[in-house]
């Protein structure tokens, strides 16, 4: 749209309004609708700015340190925990389950959603049970899965893959079964096998949902972790923290609640970024 | 009514004999419609909307499982569709958009070889968003063409495009179609464009061809050749848009 000088259309066969319209001049530069250009690193500034009032208000006083430890506390107390060692293995054990939770849960997620979507006879028979499944949480399952897989790393990466696998079979289902209908007619037209089709057409179609679906997915990972260590471990985070409830330890606790956050914010990132990157062919208000 | 070549030589690319198609029981689409396209034969085919050229094109793609009906249908194996819409995959670039389902070492080669031709070289790692809707509709020009078919079927494949654009894709899609000699059926509503295009346009009507009229206009098809003229208002006349309409209009 410009609002240069506007010639008299006599030969104008394109159909193109632009002599006809308003003149209306608008400053160039600015859209004025949708959220605007991204900002660098945007999604550190809401974490941040908590950060800062937590500190200013433990520096002013306004926050009890016997309510909320003041962040440098909780800084030092990581800080030992790191250097006695207790921290490292806690931390790795944790990022284990989580990682191994996760992608179980996943490739289970995913495999079923394409089942699901692509089959009716698949959508019958999976869709149901994940639907319970669904309405069940981990925390009331847990009780059986301890009698069924015992109390080792097996249950605990079954429990967090279950939670996975919700969130990534909802939204990858939904995704596919979003992909335009006129897509499917024009494999026909191209005489797509079945390989092709799932390749080219349904997966990276259903990608948008797929993305959505992890970025639940990964937060499921860690409030599932949560739960698993807290309720029967020996290690990991959650048991650390449960350690530092039994002896008072309010500043541990925080550590590792500021760590469960922090752990679920990168990833949460990670997933961010490369959902931009794959999904690079898209242009919404996103970009 | 020029010409009578309906089926009567041997080596013909389509045969359709006696198609009926419907939707609803009340009303047929398509009644008792016969229709030879010979090899290399460039056949438009206008109608009023709801006449059934898209059903009659979709019959011929395959692509018509939701209607019920009976009739024979002969089509060779190598069969394009180019539709309305480009139908580009978006999360695929140019070049995997036409090579797609393409099999053998030389897909790529041959897949820029058909980007070159509709004039898109060095856009093959564009996305389909980065492209006008003229440079789409090329590119799906493109994606039919490396098939090599021996029929190619298109259904208003320039109706969303504006008139100069519209003007261009005629030169693009002749010249194509002279080079690669598929026979072609073109579905359109704009009677100038099939007058440019075809050597025979038929006019459907109620579900039957109506109105069937060779296109005997030697070397370049001007508008404002009183020729063109007269087969213009011939077909519109069997549009149901008489010339006193038109006046009118």
């Amino acid at each position: 749209m410009t609002a240069v000088d506007v010639k008299p259309a006599e030969t104008d066969l394109s159909g193109h309004d632009d002599a006809a319209g308003g003149r209306a001049s608008r400053p160039r530069g600015k859209r004025r609708l949708g959220p605007g250009k991204a900002i660098p690193l945007g999604y550190l500034i809401g974490p941040l700015l908590l950060l800062g009032v937590w500190i200013w208000g433990s520096a002013a006083g306004w926050i009890d340190p016997r309510v909320l430890t003041a962040p440098w506390t909780v800084a030092t107390a990581a800080w030992d925990l790191w250097e006695s060692g207790r921290l490292g293995p806690d931390l790795l054990v944790s990022a284990r389950r989580f990682a191994l939770g996760l992608a179980f849960g996943v490739a289970a997620g995913l495999a079923l959603a394409l089942v699901s979507g692509l089959s009716r006879w698949g959508e019958a028979v999976v869709d149901g049970p994940v639907q319970l499944k669904r309405s069940i949480p981990n925390l009331a399952l847990l009780p059986l899965l301890l009698l069924w897989f015992g109390i080792d790393e097996r249950m605990k990466i079954i429990t967090i893959a279950l939670g996975v696998l919700i969130p990534i079979y909802l939204h990858t289902h939904n995704g596919l079964r979003s992909i335009d209908g006129r897509y499917a007619e024009l494999a026909e037209t191209l005489r797509l096998g079945p390989a092709a089709f799932i390749g080219r057409v349904v997966l990276p179609g259903a990608l948008p949902g797929f993305f959505l679906g992890l970025r639940f997915a990964v937060t499921a990972s860690w409030l599932s972790l949560v739960v698993v260590e807290q309720v029967n471990a020996t290690s990991g985070i959650g048991y650390m923290m449960l350690l530092a409830g039994t002896y008072g330890q309010t500043d541990v606790i925080i550590v590792g609640l500021v760590l469960y956050g922090l752990l679920g914010l990168g990833s949460d990132a990670i997933v961010r970024i490369a959902q931009r990157r794959v999904l690079s062919w898209r242009r919404t208000l996103e970009d | 009514m020029a010409t009578n070549a309906r089926g009567l030589t041997a080596a013909t690319t389509v045969r359709i004999r006696d198609l009926h198609r419907s939707f609803t029981d009340d009303r047929p689409v398509l009644s008792g419609l016969d229709l030879a396209i010979e090899p290399g034969e460039f056949v438009a085919l206008l109608g009023r909307s709801g006449s059934g050229k898209s059903t009659l094109l979709r019959a011929l793609a395959g692509l018509d499982q939701d209607a019920r009906g009976t009739g024979d249908i002969e089509v060779p194996e190598q069969v394009s569709v180019v539709f309305q819409d480009s139908r580009l995959l978006p999360w695929q670039r140019v070049l995997s958009n036409v090579v797609i389902g393409l099999k053998g070492p030389d897909a790529k080669a041959r897949g820029r070889e058909a980007l070159a031709e509709v004039g898109l070289a060095g856009r093959e790692r564009a996305w389909p968003r980065e492209l006008s809707g003229g440079e789409q509709q090329r590119v799906a020009l493109a994606r039919s063409l490396v098939r090599e078919p021996e029929l190619l079927l298109a259904d208003e494949p320039f109706g969303a495009l504006d008139a100069l654009t519209r003007i261009k894709m005629h030169g693009l899609l002749r010249a194509l179609y002279e080079r690669h000699q598929p026979a072609v059926l073109l579905v359109t509503h704009d009677v100038d464009e099939a007058i440019v295009l075809a050597d025979r346009v038929l006019v459907l009507d109620s579900g039957n061809v109506r109105t069937e009229r060779r296109i005997d206009l030697d070397g370049h098809r001007d508008p404002s050749d009183p020729r063109f003229a007269r087969i213009r208002t011939e077909l519109l006349a069997a549009l149901g848009l008489g010339a006193d309409l038109k006046e009118t209009a």
